[in-house]
């Protein structure tokens, strides 16, 4: 039961005269129609700036493709190092026999940035206990993918890593 | 009363109508059982939480959060501010204080069944503050600007990032970013300062409201045999809570002085993880348990199938008094026990583990 029994009686007309039920309803199932869509538009038009704002803008990076690291004597046989390539961590190391080898220094689990480990001759990551060879392939622990490699390129005595294309 | 404060009372009363208030109070009786003495554990944590309120906004007047100043910050509020070590340190160990009450008074409520009807909002409430309380954790160990808090943060952020469809957005939304930088720093320090307090200030009164407006929450199967004992809630029960937290403060300030938090060395986002590296405790049994995870089971990522069984498992756990029939018809089902205890003993096996491997 309504608490305002006149809430279905026909609605007076602006002429003073009253308007069929069916044309009350209907004007009545129009406004509601028109507020609601103007509430749910006026939801969108709040929630759409919000969002945007929260997702943070592309920030113009200059593409970084190699990187000069240093001369061969300053770089001992039988370790790793980090380079930084542009805003990414990249891992040089130099095995035993004095190869070079270079990959992406980002563990493929979860972010962490691995080491080389010279006892054990492999690339190691302190959080979670990955490990992988010196070809970048993840040989043990929760890594599911190997690592980038990249391309290290000795000129002289000057050694550089570069983007493998 | 003395005079001034009796007139300040009557005055009071006589535009907020407060002596219903203090009738309500001096009506209100809290059981007395053998299982009462887990009715303190959440007094502790609403102790606690006011600490963390109190050190944080203390720790704000000198506090930057800003990738080049942070660390700095914090050296200089624990090496040249007047009792800053103190303030800082009662502020970390609070925090961890805080979250090791919350997880007792939990559990104690999900042994004790007090989840259920009519007390589901409770429950809710209270899980999502632990959430929070989490959150409060994980973003706040950010804010100096380790070595051990940014991987901590990169390894953090980057488990939402393995969330099918929602995950790598959320990531980006959480870290400013693509990557772990000073933008992760600015948000972070947001969300620990203004974001989290705001929605937890807001369960926790609902939290606090339901508890005085329900009353607590006796066992099952007590009110058989024996005559139900109880304890006025004001001064009785009160007394004995701050008796407590005056012994929770005097711990604190032990910990605090003896046992100063560490600041560690600055975090350099071109270094190695260092070796030793994990999380806050109350992080490790899932810390650990993803050291365990294969690399792939059948046909998905092992990271992923971890992180969501983790997510199931405290999803099923949070809704707990819906699928828990049986306590709300006032049957103590053994089954709620051994889940309980299983998850007891898996997390403390896995923290142990953790801790010590």
């Amino acid at each position: 039961m309504s608490s305002r029994p006149d809430e279905f009686a026909p609605l007076p007309s602006a002429s003073g005269q009253n308007v069929p039920l069916e044309a009350g309803q209907e004007r009545r199932d129009f406004l509601k129609l028109a507020l609601g869509g103007g509430f749910i538009a006026w939801i969108a038009a709040v929630a759409y700036p919000v969002f945007s704002y929260l997702k943070p803008p592309k920030q113009a990076e200059v593409e970084v493709t190699s990187v000069k690291v240093g001369k061969i004597a300053e770089i001992g046989k039988d370790s790793g190092m980090i380079v930084r390539f542009g805003s990414k961590p990249v891992i040089l190391i130099r095995t035993a026999d004095g190869e070079f080898r270079a990959f992406s220094a980002t563990c493929t689990h979860l972010d962490c940035t691995v080491q080389y480990k010279k006892d054990l001759g492999v690339i190691w990551c302190a959080c979670h206990n990955g490990k992988y060879d010196l070809t970048g392939r993840n040989i043990s622990g929760p890594p599911p993918r190997p690592l980038e490699e990249y391309r290290v390129i000795v000129q002289g005595d000057e050694v550089s890593v570069l983007k493998k294309t | 009363m003395k005079k001034p404060l009796r007139k300040f009372y009557a005055w009071l009363d006589e535009r907020v109508k407060i002596s219903d208030l203090v009738q309500f109070m001096g009506k209100k009786y809290v059981p007395v059982h053998r299982h009462s003495v887990w009715y303190y554990f959440g007094g502790v944590a609403l102790f606690l939480f006011i600490i963390q309120v109190t050190t944080g906004i203390l720790l704000l007047l000198y506090y930057k959060g800003s990738e080049q100043l942070a660390f700095e910050s914090i050296q200089f509020i624990m090496s040249k501010v007047q009792f800053g070590w103190l303030v800082r340190s009662i502020h970390s160990w609070a925090a961890n204080l805080f979250i090791l009450a919350a997880v007792i008074h939990m559990f104690s409520v999900y042994f004790e069944r007090s989840y259920r009807n009519p007390r589901e909002i409770t429950w809710l409430t209270g899980m999502l503050m632990l959430f929070l309380g989490l959150g409060f954790g994980f973003s706040g160990y950010l804010l100096p600007w380790n070595e051990l808090a940014f991987f901590a943060t990169k390894v953090g952020t980057d488990i939402a990032g393995v969330i099918p469809v929602v995950g790598k957005p959320l990531m980006i939304f959480l870290r400013g970013g693509e990557d772990v930088t000073g933008a992760t720093l600015s948000r972070f320090f947001g969300f620990h300062v203004a974001l989290f307090p705001g929605i937890f200030t807001f369960l926790l009164v609902i939290h606090l409201v339901l508890v005085q407006r329900q009353g607590m929450s006796e066992p099952l199967g007590l009110d058989a045999a024996h005559e139900r004992k109880t304890m006025p809630f004001f001064p009785n029960f009160m007394l004995r809570d701050v008796l407590l937290w005056l012994i929770v403060l005097n711990v604190l300030a032990v910990l605090a002085v003896f046992f100063p938090w560490e600041l560690g060395r600055k975090a350099d986002p071109f270094a190695s993880a260092p070796a030793g590296i994990r999380p806050e405790w109350y992080f490790l049994f899932m810390f650990q348990s993803l050291k365990y995870v294969p690399p792939r089971i059948l046909f998905l990522d092992g990271e992923v199938l971890g992180i969501g069984l983790f997510g199931v498992a405290g999803l099923i756990w949070l809704l707990v008094p819906f699928w828990d029939r049986k306590s709300s018809r006032g049957l103590r089902g053994k089954e709620i026990s051994y889940i309980g205890i299983g998850v007891v003993v898996y997390i403390l096996v896995f923290t142990i583990l953790g801790w010590f491997l």
